[in-house]
């Protein structure tokens, strides 16, 4: 899933300066699920926001909503009622919600509440990790099903870099060496030689450095 | 190895003749400071067979790897250009390679280089369009196939002496020889080892890259940083990630008559380097004297290195 981070409520409150109505709006996805962007987590901000401004002598009215998802033109389209009520939208959906509302509604003022930051799932609770860079071309089953792009630092595809520590990275001591992990399993299962080839230069065109990516299902389109 | 020169450099020539090669390192200057960096560079002269030139090292920015290797040509002096994945994507890498050539330098060192986060612009965007492997094998394939990667001719292909870094300490240390495999059949010619303190680890990780034919293959140069102090030995010991430097090394720099720890610290790269002479599979030691290019000569000569042979 996608895993994302509030912002500071500062950061907020600045974005929603000029505006006396707001409704901030969540999403039941991806942001539900990394407990940032659900219902309770926009009551909280809702809360935040009536008291940050009340404080401040400036109350602003704040409306609560959630969508099953903001990536969808058929829910973002539950709003179109009202949505021009208000001065602004607080979204709490990752990036991509935003941008659909600010597509689907072009008058209308759309804030970020929450810093989208990558692929991945939650490891313990309350604990997210990244996994996935989208790279568009899934290469993992050469590494025992690890990926190196997403998880070494330097995106190395020929084994661990001189700065491999006792299993971590060298940036820093929480980070798992991915290497060391993939090495070891290799090691384990006596499949060392798999990590003997050298990897072909990787194409970029199905990642982000190809330009911004479209998917089509062609069945679907008809 | 095969008769005909790869590159034509000295450095090439040195080890292909069967002498023990020994090679410095310079950094550029935080500065267009030619006068500070030829300052630099010049005690090296004629007492190494190749001079390193570092490719923002630490991921701290400085003269660019090329300009001060090309005023090393300029100076008289062999430079080892090297060249990290961090900062340039293929396109970069390539067109670089074809101007370093252009420019006399012979020798390239392919890194992965130090992570970003080090150094003194946090913020940047890393690249690592492709990793140091790839890189060894992308200088390979312009020299030997006269290619750029996507197979077009390359008009005048550049003859460069691949080199390759090796680090026997870091972890995993059982694939670490695998690794050194790898960059050996991706095209290495030279290796370079990250700097040697633990010489038990060394010999243990050299018996196996002789078992493996590795030194029949490339030329395993010894890396060698002579400790200046106490808390640069502490410093290494704990803050460099990868390196391995004993407690007993350090103790023995404890151990140094008050204000000696310096000339104790020269004391055991000479001992070390007399080993290396002898360490079956080790072609030459690259001396990694930093921020000390002035105690070169003085290194050089009492570990019996000079003079340089002249091939």
């Amino acid at each position: 899933m996608i895993v994302a981070d509030e912002k500071s409520l500062p950061e907020i409150l600045d974005m929603i300066k000029d505006c006396n109505h707001i409704l901030v709006l969540g999403c039941k996805g991806c942001v539900t699920v990394c407990n940032v962007g659900g219902l309770k987590e926009v009551q909280i901000l809702a809360s935040a926001l009536r008291i940050g401004r009340k404080k401040d002598g400036r109350i602003v009215k704040v409306d609560e909503e959630i969508l099953e998802r903001q990536c969808d033109p058929e829910y973002v389209a539950q709003i179109k009622d009202r949505v021009q009520n208000y001065d602004g939208v607080v979204s709490l959906a990752c990036g991509v919600g935003p941008q659909f509302l600010s597509e689907a509604y072009p008058d209308q003022h759309f804030f970020p509440a929450v810093n989208t930051k990558f692929f991945g799932g939650a490891v313990a609770h309350g604990i997210w990790e990244e996994r996935c860079a989208g790279c568009g071309n899934c290469i993992i089953h050469n590494f025992d099903g690890l990926c190196p792009i997403a998880r070494c630092s330097k995106s190395l595809m020929n084994g661990p870099c001189g700065g491999s520590s006792n299993g971590k990275c060298e940036i820093d001591k929480e980070i798992l060496c991915i290497w060391d992990s993939i090495v070891r399993k290799k090691m384990a299962s006596g499949q060392l030689n798999d990590l003997l080839k050298v990897m072909p230069i990787k194409d970029w065109r199905t990642a982000r450095d190809g330009g911004p990516r479209k998917r089509i299902k062609e069945d679907l389109t008809k | 190895m095969s008769n005909d020169l790869k590159s034509g450099s000295n450095l090439e020539k040195v080890l292909r003749s069967g002498h023990f090669a020994f090679t410095g390192e310079c950094g550029p200057p935080k500065g267009a400071n030619i006068e500070h960096l030829k300052e630099k560079m010049h005690p090296l002269k004629g007492n190494v067979d190749a001079v390193n030139v570092t490719d923002n090292q630490t991921a701290v920015v400085r003269m660019s790897s090329w300009a001060a290797s090309t005023i090393m040509v300029q100076e008289g002096i062999e430079p080892n250009f090297q060249m990290v994945c961090r900062d340039r994507n293929r396109l970069a890498m390539m067109s670089d390679i074809l101007g370093v050539y252009v420019m006399g330098i012979r020798n390239m060192l392919c890194l992965s280089g130090d992570h970003q986060k080090f150094g003194n612009h946090p913020e940047s965007k890393n690249v690592y369009d492709i990793d140091s492997l790839q890189l060894i094998s992308l200088a390979k394939k312009m020299r030997d196939e006269g290619k750029f990667l996507n197979g077009e001719p390359i008009d005048v292909p550049p003859k460069i002496f691949i080199g390759a870094a090796c680090n026997p300490f870091a972890d995993p240390f059982e694939f670490r020889v695998y690794r050194l495999a790898k960059k050996i059949e991706a095209g290495a010619d030279f290796v370079q080892t990250q700097c040697i303190y633990n010489m038990k680890k060394f010999r243990e990780f050299m018996k196996m890259a002789v078992d493996m034919g590795l030194s029949e293959k490339c030329y395993i140069l010894a890396g060698v940083t002579p400790l200046k102090s106490i808390g640069m030995a502490q410093y290494m010991a704990k803050m460099v990630p990868g390196m391995d430097v004993p407690n007993e090394l350090i103790q023995r720099l404890k151990g140094a008559p008050k204000g000696k720890a310096a000339e104790e610290g020269i004391k055991i790269a000479l001992e070390q380097i007399e080993e290396f002479k002898e360490m079956k599979g080790v072609s030459g030691v690259h001396l990694m004297a930093i921020e000390w290019e002035h105690r070169v000569p003085e290194i050089a000569e009492r570990a019996g290195m000079l003079p340089r042979p002249k091939v």
